[in-house]
């Protein structure tokens, strides 16, 4: 340290007070792995588990007999098929144990063996019966035109990374303004801050600050790997996808708030964190689609906020939305926003 | 003029009574203690002063004004330095110092806030890297860096070790030498007896006692206290104690006894005298100049630090 008077520059007190937010957060490692490569992280992991890649061929068998060359090299010419012998008394076991979904005869007339109630089983009886007629001279009436959709915007990732950024949004914006909350009022912090005399509304807004600038980054990592390491489209217009972010950290900045306004530990804020997050987690649409719960639960679940948030992104990013036909979820976003923050002032403890 | 005015203060947390009907006159430029042990009433006092508090009746004056509203017209007025405050770990002691200073429109610089608590060389450390005594300088400063015209101290000392304690003492001296108002609580009878122009000993939400620490001390009437318990047969009552020369007061808890004495050669030699007599052994007699635990002592019968 220079041995010549050091000068200290104060800044507005909602700058410092951001500031020291911002501080707090950038030094500790694991809010940036949580923040910034968590998401990343799941979002090529699940990439990868889900990845688009032709279809397996099916396993079948041919039981050995007279025929037996001449049907094997018939099924072979199919690629959605891999046909191996089997001695006549391995055939059954090997049917049971899965190692074949289906097996044919070497005499006559073919004798199929196969689960018609397993998927795989009945297109393999289809696949092996019209490679056995065309090979004893059935000709095709015609030979149909197919499209075949593997290209990006239709695949599970790209359903998924909306997903992954509204519960990034939702847990960065209730942790980070819960957590930080909590532990500065069980340390008297809060209390301190206030008697020194910070304004109350300094102290709150710097959280919400602090929110929005860490949303940038946080965002902005998981998106721009998402379209240009794993293609995920974004077609609609970017300033919308800002503004529904935007919108939508706020929102959980305000239940994040709401949810810290009374706990004085650690341990009493998570399990109320936990109890409002989880029933989003689920019913919200991150992993899977909303649709695949009853009708009757519908109401509740398009009444959460994340699903609100979820809809929003993928309207944006995958079905190119305008702002139009996505003001109802951005009307409850700002609700859930707006009341909750009211609520919090409300009800929130100082000391 | 006072500094710090309140009338028959009521305050109830449930069925607790933690100030039953307290007053207080703190003067311009003194340094004045609440003395008292832990569930006394001195915090409750102080952060209805600080406007942390409102109590359930009484008045309250800080530096003629009355609290209402947020207050903060009043507040860069005051230092405020909270029992125990836990600041961010990870910011460092000069950033901390920016952050409190930024809450006062006038004030001391950073530098000079961190010189006056000995803290210069710290400045760039982080908070988590400060031993108890460092994080409490820190506290310390942050109440100074308004440059307030009362400071408020609760239990500034509470858990630091001689070397920081008498740190510590050393602040709020210069901060006092420069004419300025001081309201702290304590358990700690020398740091009242150090630091404070006049105490105010506190009990079950009341003062039991008010005046300069010699003054506390005059008033037990004799300035030594002699300790003694016994082992024998004999009987011993308090009027025989009472009777020996040169005592002024006599008190027994858990088989000690406490006599209040003003001449420790007269009373001794007579007090072993009158053991003897009654075919009594001393175990253990000690005596020392009277302080204001005494005071407290012979006020409430307990002691200070009882918990």
């Amino acid at each position: 340290m220079a041995s010549a008077p050091l000068q200290y520059k104060v800044r507005s007190a909602l700058t410092e007070l951001t500031l020291a937010r911002i501080r707090e957060l950038t030094r500790e490692p694991e809010a940036v792995f949580w923040v910034f490569v968590f998401p990343i992280l799941l979002a090529a992991i699940l990439s990868l588990a889900f990845r688009s890649r032709p279809p397996d061929p099916l396993p079948v068998g041919v039981v050995n007999g007279p025929q037996a060359a001449a049907r094997m090299a018939a099924l072979s010419g199919d690629s959605g098929l891999r046909p191996r012998l089997l001695a006549s008394e391995e055939a059954a076991q090997a049917l049971a144990q899965g190692h074949v979904v289906l097996t044919v005869d070497s005499e006559g007339t073919p004798h199929y063996t196969y689960d018609p109630t397993q998927p795989d089983s009945r297109t393999a009886f289809l696949l092996v019966d019209a490679a056995l007629q065309r090979a004893s001279g059935r000709t095709d009436a015609f030979i149909a035109k197919r499209i075949e959709i593997t290209k990006p915007g239709a695949r599970y990732v790209d359903f998924l990374v909306p997903g992954l950024l509204g519960m990034n949004l939702m847990g960065t914006g209730m942790w980070g303004i819960g957590f930080s909350l909590v532990v500065a009022r069980n340390g008297n912090l809060l209390k301190r801050l206030i008697a020194a005399p910070a304004r109350r509304s300094h102290v709150l807004g710097a959280q919400l600050i602090s929110r929005l600038l860490f949303l940038v980054p946080e965002a902005g990592t998981l998106l721009v790997f998402a379209h240009f390491a794993l293609g995920v489209p974004l077609r609609g217009s970017l300033l919308l996808l800002v503004a529904v972010s935007l919108l939508g950290a706020l929102a959980f900045s305000g239940l994040g708030l709401l949810t810290a306004a009374r706990p004085r530990t650690i341990e009493g804020v998570s399990g109320l964190m936990n109890l409002v997050m989880v029933p989003m987690w689920i019913f919200s649409g991150i992993f899977f689609s909303t649709e695949r719960f009853p009708a009757t639960m519908q109401p509740f679940i398009q009444a959460l906020p994340l699903t609100a948030l979820n809809n929003a992104l993928r309207g944006v990013m995958l079905d190119g939305a305008g702002l139009s036909s996505m003001l109802p979820q951005l009307a409850l976003l700002a609700f859930w926003g707006i009341v909750s923050f009211l609520i919090a002032l409300k009800i929130f403890r100082w000391q | 003029m006072h500094a710090l005015a309140c009338r028959a203060l009521i305050k109830r947390y449930g069925d607790v009574v933690a100030l039953n009907g307290l007053s207080l006159d703190v003067h311009r430029g003194e340094c004045f203690g609440m003395l008292g042990p832990n569930g006394a009433g001195k915090t409750t006092t102080v952060e209805i002063f600080e406007g942390l508090r409102e109590p359930d009746s009484g008045e309250v004056e800080v530096l003629g004004e009355r609290w209402k509203g947020d207050g903060i017209a009043l507040r860069v007025r005051l230092g405020i330095q909270l029992q125990e405050t836990k600041f961010q770990d990870k910011l460092t002691v000069a950033e901390v110092m920016a952050l409190f200073r930024s809450f006062y429109p006038r004030g001391l610089d950073v530098a000079e806030a961190l010189t006056q608590v000995s803290l210069d060389e710290k400045a760039g450390a982080q908070v988590r890297t400060l031993s108890g005594g460092q994080k409490q300088r820190l506290s310390l400063a942050c109440a100074l860096v308004g440059d307030p015209e009362v400071l408020f101290l609760d239990e500034p000392t509470t858990g630091l070790d001689p070397q920081s304690r008498r740190q510590t003492w050393d602040v709020v001296q210069a901060y006092k030498a420069r004419g300025r108002t001081v309201l702290l609580t304590t358990h700690y009878m020398e740091e009242a007896a150090q630091l404070c122009d006049r105490v105010a000993v506190v009990d079950h939400g009341q003062v039991i006692a008010l005046g300069t620490p010699r003054e506390l001390i005059a008033s037990l009437g004799a300035e030594h206290v002699v300790e003694f318990s016994v082992s024998g047969d004999g009987a011993l009552g308090d009027d025989d104690v009472r009777a020996l020369p040169s005592v002024e007061h006599v008190a027994r808890e858990n088989g000690v006894w406490r006599v209040t004495v003003r001449e420790v050669h007269r009373a001794v030699p007579a007090l072993l005298l009158a053991l003897a007599e009654r075919r009594l052994e001393p175990t253990h007699l000690t005596t020392h100049h009277a302080t204001l635990e005494d005071v407290f002592m012979s006020l409430t019968g307990r002691r200070l630090r009882d918990g």
